[in-house]
């Protein structure tokens, strides 16, 4: 059952791929379609499988994800 | 209903970064917003943006700042804590500008023990411009101005520059930390946070280097951008503190 | 009214505290090292701020820094020190900076020599550094002069937002004079510097929240926005040009020549004057104190009279184009000058009055 929940503000991501890499449980992949910019943002394929970790949103360069927890977890990793 | 556990500091405005995708210049603008949240001292900060590919990061952060000229960010930043010492005042500069044109000022900056935090991004190259050699630029690094790559024969090896500055008796506290992954993310901003405190508790001169990224002018994708870091960067540019003023009371 | 005996840098030195300076960042060089020194022990007993900087590329950034923050601010150099200033004062003049910087000029070029010139009149009146923009440069003829400039200075910088400079030279800054070191000068009523970095605390508050940030900056990579950023300052460089000419005029009335000098030449040729009226020759002087803005204005009294005008300078001849400029073709304009840091004497400019008196009616 899901801990964590992403939320990607699509039109800001620059499809640089650093949150898809750091997530621990591949969580996250390019979409298909593109952004405004003309970037393939990032997407949560596997949402069920978050934690809530933060790591996507730590290695975010353009600070575009936010991360929810159910009840009982901390604040910013 | 679950809790919001990470959100965009209010360190940072609204503008949306203009660094290229994968730029680790993003990662280290959010964690000094954040740290200048957490120590509520938004407020009172000034800060100092030098010229490189952050010269617009006057933009960014959400407290007053000033445009400097090139390589001269310690000068000026010097002249604002000077005659407003409440205030918070922090520089942000590049390798090209701290490293290169800037060195008489942060060495004297660091010489005068000036009381300002020194955000210090080094990508081994002069990103804004397009990729040119740098003091940095590892040897054998192919930039657009050491096409065959650096030639410590003829440019010499690249300068650590927190070595440097960890040797001049009025430098209080140097680290040199990175943001390839999760883990060094959450340890920088540690180092930024003790490099605000020390100035908020008046120690003097702080200053933290970030190993940072190019994707690019270094030809490579993000990931392996920061694959890079750690494979070339960091055993070339030892991560870990140079030199900290609590340890030697 | 106190008359102190004192070396002119001492006096600009004393005239800044007067001026309610802040904050001094400078740099040893001959010969204005006066300033820095008697600062360096006077400004820490008011609780004001003295750097010396490691450079004058360095001074001149930190009074970016300070202005930035809405200190007073000075410094002092001479001219290949004012030379490395140069890219500071342009991004001041960009930035909307005000700040004061004390010119003791020198012989050059290059490291020339110690000795007083006025060779760097087209730098500090074109401006050593890139883009449109002007500096007001006031050119003080002795040590009273200075002090009373350079305590005004303050103000006018403030009030434009905008570098102001003193072009003084070695024999200013090195001669001793009695100084009214209680004399008033004109003020002027200054706005709030509600655009200085001092941080948001009072400025943001719970009332209203979304108030942005104080930027100082020259940069833009928007053309029209840069354009834009231009203009404003063009508005006040044609605020200058009319509202700041300041000139003496000396005797032009029924002159047959009119001298235009400044600064330490003006002062030599005063003394030509003397000897040459006693000869019969009467000759008038238009003595710019502003370099810029130049005093156009002053060349519109030349009365019918004259038949020429004679330029006067401690340098190969740079204000002559401003005062072939202002002249506009009407009358001859000769030119006597010496370089090096040689200092005229008055028989010099007395023969050189008679020479192209000469050659005028020959």
């Amino acid at each position: 059952m899901a801990r964590g929940r992403v939320v990607v503000s699509v039109d800001r991501c620059k499809g640089c791929s650093l949150c898809v890499e750091a997530c621990p449980q591949n969580v996250l992949a390019m979409d298909t379609k593109v952004n405004v910019k003309g970037y393939t943002p990032a997407v949560a394929i596997n949402p069920d499988k978050c934690t809530g970790c933060t790591f996507c949103a730590l290695v975010c360069p353009d600070v575009c994800i936010e991360v929810y927890r159910e009840k009982g977890g901390t604040k910013n990793g | 209903m679950d809790n919001l556990v990470f959100e965009r500091t209010k360190g940072l405005t609204k503008k949306e970064f203009s660094y290229c995708p994968g730029c680790t210049h993003g990662i280290i603008h959010r964690l000094v917003a954040e740290v200048l949240e957490e120590l509520n001292v938004l407020d009172t900060a000034v800060g100092v943006a030098s010229v490189g590919c952050s010269v617009i990061n006057y933009e960014y952060f959400d407290c007053d700042m000033q445009q400097a000229a090139h390589g001269r960010a310690p000068a000026v930043a010097t002249g604002i804590k000077r005659v407003n010492p409440e205030n918070t005042v922090f520089t942000y500069q590049g390798d090209g500008d701290l490293a290169a044109i800037g060195t008489a000022e942060i060495i004297h900056a660091a010489h005068r023990n000036e009381n300002i935090s020194v955000m210090f991004v080094n990508n081994a190259i002069f990103g804004m411009t397009g990729g040119q050699m740098a003091p940095t630029t590892l040897p054998g690094q192919k930039t657009t101005t050491s096409q065959n790559g650096r030639d410590p024969y003829v440019v010499g090896m690249p300068i650590r520059m927190s070595e440097v500055l960890g040797q001049i008796p009025g430098a209080y506290y140097v680290e040199r930390v990175s943001v390839h992954n999760p883990k060094h993310i959450i340890k920088a901003k540690k180092a930024i946070k003790k490099a605000f405190q020390n100035q908020i508790d008046g120690k003097g001169f702080s200053l933290v280097e970030f190993i940072s990224t190019c994707p690019i002018n270094w030809r490579m994708t993000p990931n392996d951008s920061l694959k890079w870091v750690e494979d070339s960067m960091i055993p070339y540019y030892p991560l870990g503190v140079v030199k900290d003023g609590d340890k030697n009371d | 009214m106190a008359k102190v005996l004192m070396k002119g840098n001492e006096a600009m030195a004393l005239a800044a505290i007067k001026g309610g300076v802040d904050a001094f960042f400078g740099y040893p060089i001959t010969p204005q090292n006066e300033i820095p020194e008697y600062l360096s022990r006077e400004l820490p007993k008011l609780g004001k701020v003295f750097v010396q900087a490691e450079s004058e590329v360095a001074a001149i950034n930190m009074v970016y820094g300070a202005g930035g923050a809405g200190a007073r601010v000075l410094t002092s150099s001479s001219s290949p020190g004012i030379a490395l200033k140069q890219e500071g004062i342009t991004y001041m003049a960009g930035s909307q900076i005000p700040g004061v910087i004390i010119n003791v000029m020198r012989g050059g070029p290059g490291l020339g020599g110690i000795q007083p010139s006025q060779a760097d009149y087209y730098q500090v009146t074109r401006g050593g550094g890139n883009g449109d923009y002007n500096c007001i440069v006031l050119a003080p003829e002795n040590v009273q002069e200075a002090f009373d400039l350079v305590k005004e200075s303050f103000d006018l910088a403030d009030y434009y937002r905008n570098p102001v400079m003193i072009a003084a030279d070695g024999l200013i800054g090195q001669m001793m004079a009695p100084v009214d070191i209680d004399k008033e000068t004109p003020k002027l009523d200054l706005p709030e510097k509600d655009w200085a970095t001092t941080g948001m605390k009072n400025r943001r508050t719970k009332e209203n929240k979304d108030v942005d940030p104080n930027i100082i900056v020259s940069l833009s990579l928007v053309d029209t926005v840069l354009e834009e950023m231009n203009l404003v300052l063009q508005k006040k460089y044609t605020h200058m040009r009319e509202n700041q000419q300041r000139y003496e005029l000396i005797n032009i009335e029924d002159a047959e020549i009119v001298i235009v000098a400044y600064g330490t030449s003006s002062r030599i040729c005063r003394s030509a004057m003397e000897i040459l009226k006693e000869e019969g020759i009467k000759v008038g002087m238009i003595r710019p104190i502003t370099l810029w803005p130049f005093p156009e204005k002053a060349f519109a009294e030349i009365p019918e009279s004259v038949k020429g005008l004679l330029t006067v300078e401690m340098s190969m001849g740079q204000m002559i184009d401003d005062v072939k400029i202002s002249n506009n073709g009407k009358l001859p304009v000769g030119f006597y000058g010496r370089c090096g840091g040689v200092i005229p004497e008055p028989e010099e400019i007395v023969n050189a009055v008679k020479d192209f008196l000469g050659g005028l009616n020959g």
